[in-house]
């Protein structure tokens, strides 16, 4: 099947992100709400050069039309540079290292034995801080620190911040930079623009009255309003993303409280650079970490392309292995079908019995296929819905994990920054799911 | 923590274990070291497992080269932040026809991934595996018996390898 075109990596994408122009753009799996933001923010600019412009650049200065296009370049930019870049996500582990880290060799400091499966998290030291790294069971590996599984991409996402629905994209490490540019020149837009809609028709009410001046511009009437009720919680939100940013925090870390003194113990951020200025400088200009997920490399089903020829040869006998796994790759479909509940009921039966033995029996085949195949990606999807859509549902985890979060403080954030927030609640232990079907404690 | 490794059985008695697709000789992985942070830093310890093949001052010497690339790209000096600036002073459309101070970087780390593999690593049926291919995550090394692969003890590395 690839005798006639290259397959890239974008097209056997593991997540559940949309590719668009061949693997060079990227956003969440449904960027609706992105469409809406930037229908709103061109249609509302749109009114405002149309209408208000003119009239201010004969009667004010000609300065305004051209710091309105300025910053609205600006903002546009900054808009389509964080919904369509790679926002840090971590790929996924190889069969291999996902085979090595079931094999127990995980477990260096426990001694573990062979038959042992993984321990679901481990303790590291981050500048003398104990910070715990959990094991992803999609991603098969333990996430690095700070990152954090996004359950709508299905991504491990670097320095995770949260998933903004509003830009259609996850907000971490690559493009929190691009975020914050975005949110703070959309707050100076939207006051500018309110400032110049709100300034016409003050002049069109000189001597004539405010009705007059209504009818007489309508457009800067509607500008007007949708600057007014936007503005509060744009400026809301950039006024918080430099605290976050000034104190090398990411969203996520401040709803779990992750820092925050807890019964009297201070708990400092480790990622912190000491002072406000440098954690800035850091944060949003230096240096830009490369994409992992090498979206427009060429896919090849063959692991083993990776290693010199001499290799390649030595291990002979590639034909059984090479034919395998592109009956895997063709037959994807029915085997994930196949290898699925299988995987689902073990996980069950480990969590529920206390025995981890068969833990990861049907693991070498999921593993496999949820690495090279995005058929995957049409299983879990009714069941994130059943998670993410009632409110109850993240406070449940929230408390059951023991954190610091709560359901009002998730409404208060909510409410503050209008954040829907897709956060990521997965805490070590999931909230008991008694009469959920196996499915659900897959998707974690 | 430390290195996880997999010992998939390989030896003259399991003639027959190639068979199997996961059989790719042994696979040794060298994970991150988030002592310092989280930026990219990989552990230095000698795997017990390359003991027969590799001397500890090279394969100590590869990664600690590693490490310091790795911290060359991370590091943040004036010429990286003049970098970030600009481009959010340029909205960020300079990312379109630059490549980034860590891209560069990370050229220099492939380039010599690839010349220690050639020198010092696959004469003795080693093989790392560029870390940027594993999400700079983990290093992954193969350990492969190779059919005339040199003598443990054996010091040379000019020993050509002759296939058939």
């Amino acid at each position: 099947m690839a005798s006639r075109r290259v397959t890239r990596k974008w097209e056997v994408f593991a997540g559940r992100n949309r590719f668009w122009c061949d693997g060079r753009l990227m956003t969440a799996p449904q960027p609706g709400v992105f469409a809406l933001t930037l229908a709103l923010i061109c249609g509302t600019c749109a009114l405002h050069f149309a209408f208000d412009c003119p009239y201010l650049a004969t009667r004010v200065s000609a300065a305004v039309p051209a710091v309105g296009a300025a910053l609205f370049v600006f903002t546009l930019s900054a808009l389509l540079r964080t919904a369509l870049s790679d926002p840090g996500i971590i790929p996924r582990a190889a069969p291999a290292e996902a085979a090595a880290l079931e094999a127990g060799g995980a477990a260096p400091d426990g001694g573990g034995g062979a038959g042992r499966p993984p321990p679901r998290a481990r303790e590291v030291l981050v500048r003398g801080r104990p910070v715990k790294l959990k094991y992803c069971f999609t991603c098969k590996m333990f996430r690095p620190p700070r990152a954090s599984h996004c359950s709508l991409c299905d991504n491990c996402v670097d320095r995770f911040d949260h998933h903004c629905p509003w830009v259609g994209n996850c907000v971490g490490k690559r493009n929190y930079r691009y975020f914050y540019t975005f949110v703070v020149s959309l707050s100076f837009l939207a006051v500018f623009v309110f400032a110049c809609a709100v300034s016409h028709l003050a002049l069109e009410a000189r001597g004539a009255g405010l009705a007059a001046a209504l009818r007489r511009a309508p457009a800067s009437a509607l500008v007007a309003a949708v600057c007014f009720l936007s503005v509060w919680s744009v400026l809301g939100l950039a006024g918080f993303h430099t605290y976050l940013a000034s104190t090398d925090q990411t969203t996520n870390e401040d709803i779990k409280g992750s820092f925050s003194t807890r019964r009297g113990v201070s708990n400092p951020n480790p990622y912190s650079r000491g002072n406000a200025c440098a954690n800035c400088w850091h944060v949003l200009c230096g240096p830009l970490a490369p994409s992992l997920i090498d979206r427009r490399g060429v896919f090849t089903i063959d692991v083993r392309d990776e290693l010199p020829p001499t290799f390649v040869r030595a291990l002979g006998a590639a034909p059984p292995a090479a034919a395998a796994a592109a009956a895997a790759a063709t037959a994807a479909e029915a085997a994930v079908a196949v290898a699925q509940p299988t995987h689902a009921f073990a996980l069950r039966d480990g969590r529920a019995g206390g025995s981890y033995t068969n833990l990861f029996e049907a693991e070498p085949a999921a593993a496999r296929h949820a690495y090279m195949n995005r058929s995957l990606d049409l299983d879990p999807v009714p069941l994130h819905e059943v998670r993410i859509v009632p409110p109850a549902t993240p406070a449940g985890g929230g408390s059951g994990g023991g954190g610091g979060l709560s359901a009002s403080r998730l409404r208060l954030l909510h409410d503050t920054t209008m954040i829907d927030a897709a956060l990521d609640l997965d805490e070590p232990e999931l909230p008991p799911l008694p009469a959920a079907p196996p499915h659900v404690v897959v998707a974690l | 923590m430390t290195m996880a490794n997999n010992r998939i059985p390989s030896g003259p008695n399991t003639p027959g274990s190639q068979q199997t697709p996961t059989q790719q000789g042994i696979k040794i992985f060298i994970q991150r070291d988030y002592s310092e942070g989280t930026s990219v830093k990989f552990q230095t310890r000698f795997p017990p497992e390359l003991e027969d093949r590799i001397d500890r001052q090279s394969f100590e010497y590869t990664m600690e080269r590693l490490n310091e690339h790795f911290e060359m790209a991370e590091n943040a000096d004036c010429s990286t932040y003049c970098e970030g600036c600009l481009a959010c002073l340029t909205a960020y459309f300079i990312y379109i026809c630059t490549e980034t101070h860590y891209e560069k970087h990370l050229r220099k780390v492939s380039k010599f991934i690839a010349t220690q593999n050639e020198r010092v690593y696959n004469p003795r049926g080693v093989h790392i595996t560029d870390p940027i291919l594993r999400g700079l995550r983990v290093i992954e090394i193969t350990v492969i018996d190779l059919p005339n692969c040199q003598s443990p003890t054996g010091n040379s590395t000019n020993t050509q390898m002759r296939h058939t």
